[in-house]
């Protein structure tokens, strides 16, 4: 059974661009469909959300860039993010990540990339579809 | 504007029409919406006749171009005299790079430089500094210390094209760079022509690269207004900046309204040096975007110049009539522009490059159709200004002066713009100014909301995006060829950065580090210390440091 708690969602915006327009949005929607949603500001480091993804017990974190630094970022993330023995968060990401770096990053374990023009139902309803089942 | 005779049967005619000929139509066929609004939230009424604009004594209202309140233009002869500067926005890379890019734009027909530089060289960290990993050229140009800033301007004679550069918190950095090379070039320092953005209160709630606590950015800000001043009169100090207010999602009125608040605050910060306002203000430029709304936009820039120059005027006491000229350079909206089918972007930037046009600009920037995907390529950048150079030559908007004045549905939006921009006004000086509403997450909350609203009207399809949520394509493949920055970038930035530190005189450097804060911790203006300290070759890092150290660095308070 699902246990009655809310979805908890990290929504984590890495790298040194300021454009969070599009993560206050995701954040805002998914708060208003129900879940828990943390928020943490600009420019964290991946070290930062890591230790929040950590501390915060969260089920998704959700990763929002546009400064183009994904392919040096992303893996750093994911690296540490299995180092805290957090494999079953599912990680998704958004923002400006070109076509061609999608595989690459999906082999990093990102279940998702959401480029421009995504809806924010789309991420909803994907969030809720591809949950991690929790012990 | 009219008289009562003529208005009492305008009044009759137009209730009669509304009562029989409008029925016949609408009962055929209904109207798309309920209502129709622009983005500001404003109703649009279905017709404007001289009813709407009843109130307006032309004279004191409009006047004439290059007189108080300037609603027409700044200058007497606007685009009969001389176009716009086609200033394209661009940096990418290493400085050899970009100075490449620049030299094919300026072959190509551009008339000003504009800089962009990357994320680390922004937020004041040298190009090896962990926090700016994978980040070096990327978004734009990475520029380290003076050495870099040579490279940059390499074969660009100073004397003769003016360039702007968008950064705020190290904005004394890479003026006292630009004045350096200036200098080397031999060019003096009273023929430097150029804009440094510097406007740091926006960044607290708009662009939000912000290195230093309000105050003391305000600070840094007021050093360069108040040096440029006294010793660089054609540079623009500062570009108050609506642009990215917009692009973190507000809409044209809070754009319109937070822009003009900024820039009083500028004004007042400025005054508490002692400074006479006609010393100064001549030389303040602005900076907004232009979106999809057409007549909303063409309104918002006329508007912006009427209140401006109320409030310099009124408020200020400017005698001048240079200090009441609101300058503007815009750039077209690049939160508009689609992943999606990209080439459609050319249609939506030629909209936008025309309200700005339409609304008087001195200086514009065309995004380029590739911009949702990555930086622009030559391609798309040789478009982006084509579109600029058709509206110029060719669209024949330029023949005369303010072509859309008289508009009844113009000059009525424009008087409601400046009437409701007027209402933010007075409610910002309620809350105690910009660093008082700042602190209170004013901006912040009223940004964050029009921005949901906004996304929420694509989302449920109140508001069409053309190939985004209607006449999609499945499977889109992108023939269009994108820039990829040079992945070496970084290890030969950081390589040449590491040689500078080596081969420079360090204890030079070190003693003009020790003067700025020294500088700093008194209070005086930091301008002189920081010129000094770049000719010595310490790196913007190291300055930015120093100065990290006096005021401490700005914490985000975050609002969603």
């Amino acid at each position: 059974m699902q246990d009655a708690r809310k979805i908890r969602v990290l929504i984590a915006k890495p790298g040194l661009d300021s454009h969070d327009r599009g993560a206050k949005v995701v954040a805002r929607a998914l708060r208003d469909a129900g879940m828990e949603v943390i928020y943490t500001g600009l420019r964290q480091t991946p070290e930062q959300i890591a230790e929040t993804a950590l501390q915060e017990d969260v089920d998704v974190i959700g990763l929002s860039i546009l400064s183009g630094a994904h392919k040096t970022i992303f893996p750093r993330i994911m690296e540490l993010l299995k180092k805290q023995g957090l494999t079953d968060v599912m990680v998704f990401a958004g923002g400006i990540i070109p076509e061609e770096d999608v595989s690459e990053m999906k082999k990093l374990g990102i279940k998702e990339i959401f480029g421009p023009g995504t809806t924010t139902e789309e991420i909803i309803q994907y969030v809720m579809h591809n949950l991690p089942k929790r012990d | 504007m009219y008289d009562q005779k003529k208005m009492d049967e305008l009044k009759k005619e137009r209730v009669r029409w509304e009562q029989t000929t409008l029925p016949n139509w609408t009962k055929q066929c209904s109207e798309r919406k309920r209502e129709f609004r622009n983005t500001s939230n404003m109703p649009i009424k279905r017709l404007y006749t001289p009813e709407d604009v009843e109130e307006i004594d032309y004279v004191r209202d409009l006047g004439f171009p290059g007189e108080y309140p300037f609603l027409r233009g700044v200058h007497a002869t606007m685009y009969r005299g001389r176009f716009w500067t086609m200033r394209q926005f661009s940096g990418f890379g290493t400085a050899e790079q970009t100075n490449k890019r620049f030299k094919y734009l300026l072959k190509e027909g551009e008339t000003g430089l504009s800089i962009a530089f990357d994320y680390p060289t922004i937020m004041g960290y040298d190009s090896d500094h962990p926090m700016g990993k994978g980040e070096v050229g990327i978004c734009g140009v990475a520029i380290s210390s003076l050495k870099d800033m040579q490279a940059l301007l390499d074969g660009i004679p100073l004397d003769k094209v003016t360039t702007s550069m968008t950064i705020n918190g190290p904005a004394a950095m890479l003026l006292a760079m630009y004045v350096a090379v200036g200098d080397k070039q031999g060019v003096s320092r009273e023929k430097l022509g150029g804009t440094t953005q510097n406007d740091n209160l926006k960044e607290y709630f708009a662009q939000k690269l912000c290195i230093y606590p309000p105050k003391s950015s305000v600070k840094l800000t007021t050093d360069i207004i108040e040096y440029c001043s006294r010793h660089l009169p054609k540079w623009n100090p500062i570009s108050i900046s609506g642009y990215h207010i917009r692009e973190a999602g507000a809409n044209a009125l809070q754009e319109l309204a937070f822009t003009i608040y900024d820039g009083i605050s500028y004004v007042e910060s400025t005054l508490q040096r002692g400074l006479r306002v006609d010393d100064f203000a001549h030389r303040l430029s602005f900076f907004f975007a232009s979106h999809n709304d057409f007549f909303e936009e063409i309104a918002k820039f006329r508007a912006a110049r009427r209140l401006w120059a109320k409030l310099m005027k009124e408020r200020f006491h400017a005698k001048n009539p240079r200090s009441m000229w609101m300058r503007m350079h815009v750039q077209t909206s690049g939160c508009t522009l689609t992943a999606q089918q990209p080439l459609n972007n050319i249609t939506r930037t030629t909209i936008q490059a025309l309200a700005a046009v339409l609304g008087g600009t001195q200086s514009l920037h065309t995004n380029s159709f590739d911009e949702a995907l990555a930086l622009p390529s030559e391609e798309a950048v040789r478009v982006a200004l084509r579109t600029q150079q058709i509206i110029a030559h060719e669209s024949g908007a330029t023949n005369t002066i303010d072509p859309v004045a008289g508009s009844y549905y113009i000059e009525a939006l424009t008087n409601e713009m400046e009437q409701k921009a007027m209402e933010y006004i007075q409610r910002i000086d309620d809350l105690g100014g910009a660093i008082a509403a700042i602190e209170k997450g004013f901006f912040q909350k009223e940004i964050v909301d029009s921005s949901y609203k906004y996304q929420k009207e694509i989302d449920e399809k109140k508001r069409t995006i053309v190939g985004v949520n209607d006449y999609q394509i499945q499977k889109e493949k992108y023939p269009i060829k994108l820039l990829r920055v040079d992945p070496n970038v970084e290890k030969e930035q950081v390589a040449s950065l590491q040689k500078l530190r080596k081969t420079r005189d360090n204890r030079k450097a070190e003693e003009t580090l020790g003067k700025l804060q020294h500088s700093a911790e008194k209070d005086e203006n930091l301008m002189p210390a920081i010129i000094e300290a770049i000719k010595a070759y310490a790196t913007l890092g190291e300055i930015c440091y120093v100065l990290r150290k006096v005021y401490g660095e700005y914490k985000e308070l975050i609002i969603i």
